[in-house]
């Protein structure tokens, strides 16, 4: 493994991230439950396409074969996706759309205020754009969270609902493999095992204030670093990469 | 005696030019077309966000996700917009929504067309969007205030819209000739409904008298819709698509393009409700607001709870 492999590999996981997440809130345009938040969750998708693109855009420099970034985002199949399982569930309800957000965004921001310190300069400036879009996502998400978690009756039952069903997919945000470790050592990567306690602390702090509960702890559903996908992935990927397949030769 | 409530006051007001602000005198009747008129226009922007919500997920490179994710934000804030300009006309946006989801508001036509290509979004932006701004540049002069305040700014964005549509539609005629055909397909299906938008001929349009009297509308449907025809041609023409028209023509003397008479028995029926998607959009509509009442009952919820928490606090 050469260093600029291993940031390849690194930055299309992040690259992936955003990607698929990007696509999950598309999903939800014209089906807010006010307009200003269809403009919200339109809002973030709109941040996400970007980072994607920033990153598959720097993984293509990086594997050197005249890819684009549209042929990294477009053409490889499930197992090459390594965009962590959490990202790729269902939206569900408004609640489930909002945990998944919360979770992510918590972890995002703590995630990229490390990264913003990577020793390579590319990462480090996505970082720095990614943090100043994530703090509004975050504040977003925890707005929402204390909504629901102190809202009604039936906003309560489904916001922790949401948390509940989604919790066995957070465990993944802070796995280490030998990839992440290798650019660990040499200031690229960020140490994500570092950010879990804080993390935590973080959500059961918000999910107080919202009178939620942190879930039980449970199994921690895994695979995405190796490529291996909850059934979903595949339902999006087929969507997103419909005319990029249908017609291979086509330049849109 | 001067008479600021009168109708002559206002009319005169009217004739000198001035803005009508929310404030001022104003006939009922002056009221309830700027309602019926900006509602239509508002809820048009947010029924519009579905044709094209349809194809994000779709949208075949990241570029293009990005263009049509901001474009759609774009048409949902001139829908808040609107709503907003409305409301100080005295009508909630509730209201608005509920005459919507009965039937009672109309939007426009054009989004009770599906979009089934990618270069349907090509045409929507170029064909749709060219063809709103046509009506909207002239809505900048409108006699009220805050309507005429909303289309200087929704103008600004429009336009881009526009370009980025032509640029769709550009690229796919460059491209392969599967691509050549859906563009041309996009331009066959779009092209009459466009034309429609501008509404029926002068001669048969109910409205029209008071509306260019009171200067809420300041050229009427045939004159917008000849500036569009005679914008929208050549660009057609300069990409290789052909007019689906066979009798289209020049009128060199005029320098006016001439058109087959439009087909205003489909224009009547899908305005009826009978058009391909009419039943689709309002459904879509009505169930994602109901499914939604449980968020904005909590949202309520919270304001009341956090309310009473700072007025204990105080």
């Amino acid at each position: 493994m050469t260093t600029k492999d291993a940031t390849y590999n690194y930055a299309i996981r992040l690259g992936d991230n955003a990607l698929i997440l990007g696509h999950r809130l598309s999903e939800l345009c014209s089906k807010g439950p006010i307009l200003e938040e269809d403009l919200a969750l339109t809002n973030v998708a709109l941040d996400m396409i970007g980072r994607a693109q920033a990153l598959l855009k720097y993984a293509a420099e990086l594997e050197g074969k005249g890819h684009t970034e549209d042929d990294i985002a477009y053409r490889r199949a499930e197992i090459n996706y390594h965009n962590h399982l959490l990202i790729e569930q269902p939206n569900g309800d408004f609640a489930h759309t909002i945990a998944r957000q919360l979770y992510l965004s918590v972890f995002e921001y703590l995630f990229f205020t490390e990264l913003e310190k990577s020793k390579d300069a590319t990462l480090a400036a996505i970082a720095s754009k990614t943090i100043k879009e994530v703090k509004y996502h975050m504040q977003h998400a925890i707005d929402w969270s204390l909504r629901l978690g102190d809202g009604t009756a039936e906003s309560h039952k489904r916001m922790q609902k949401g948390l509940n069903d989604l919790w066995m997919y957070t465990g993944e945000l802070f796995e280490m493999d030998v990839l992440d470790t290798y650019l660990l050592h040499q200031h690229i990567a960020v140490d994500t095992i570092a950010l879990k306690a804080k993390w935590q602390s973080e959500i059961e702090k918000i999910l107080r204030e919202a009178t939620l509960t942190l879930p039980e702890d449970t199994y921690m559903q895994t695979g995405s670093k190796k490529g291996i996908h909850t059934e979903n992935l595949g339902h999006i990927l087929s969507e997103m990469q419909y005319l990029q397949r249908a017609y291979p030769d086509a330049k849109w | 005696m001067h008479n600021e409530h009168s109708d002559t006051h206002f009319q005169s007001r009217i004739d000198n030019g001035e803005h009508i602000e929310a404030k001022d005198y104003m006939p009922e009747g002056y009221r309830k077309h700027l309602i019926r008129q900006m509602s239509q226009h508002a809820h048009s922007e947010v029924i519009g966000m579905q044709p094209e919500g349809n194809w994000i997920t779709r949208a075949p490179s990241l570029r293009a996700k990005q263009i049509l994710l901001a474009k759609i934000q774009d048409e949902g804030g001139h829908g808040l917009y609107l709503y907003s300009a409305v409301e100080t006309l005295g009508v909630s946006r509730a209201e608005l929504i509920e005459q919507l989801q009965t039937g009672k508001a109309k939007y426009s036509s054009i989004f009770n067309y599906p979009a089934l290509n990618w270069a349907d979004i090509g045409a929507i932006g170029w064909l749709v969007d060219g063809a709103a701004i046509v009506n909207q540049v002239s809505l900048q002069r409108t006699s009220y205030g805050p309507y005429s305040r909303a289309m200087v700014r929704i103008c600004k964005e429009e336009s881009f819209h526009q370009r980025q549509g032509y640029e769709i539609m550009t690229t796919m005629m460059r491209g392969t000739k599967d691509q050549q055909a859906m563009a041309q397909d996009a331009m066959n299906r779009w092209w009459w409904p466009a034309l429609m938008m501008f509404g029926p001929h002068d001669s048969d349009s109910p409205r029209s008298g008071d509306a260019v009297k009171w200067k809420i509308k300041r050229e009427t449907n045939d004159e917008l819709r000849q500036k569009f025809i005679d914008k929208t041609i050549p660009q057609a023409e300069l990409i290789g698509l052909t007019i689906p028209d066979k009798n289209f023509k020049l009128d060199e003397k005029t320098g006016h393009y001439t058109l087959s008479p439009i087909n205003w028995e489909e224009f009547h029926r899908v305005v009826a409700g009978h058009g391909p998607c009419n039943k689709q959009r309002l459904d879509h509509h009505i169930k994602y607001h109901q499914e939604g009442a449980w968020v904005r009952e909590a949202a309520e919820a919270y304001k009341v709870k956090t309310a009473k928490k700072e007025l204990v606090t105080a």
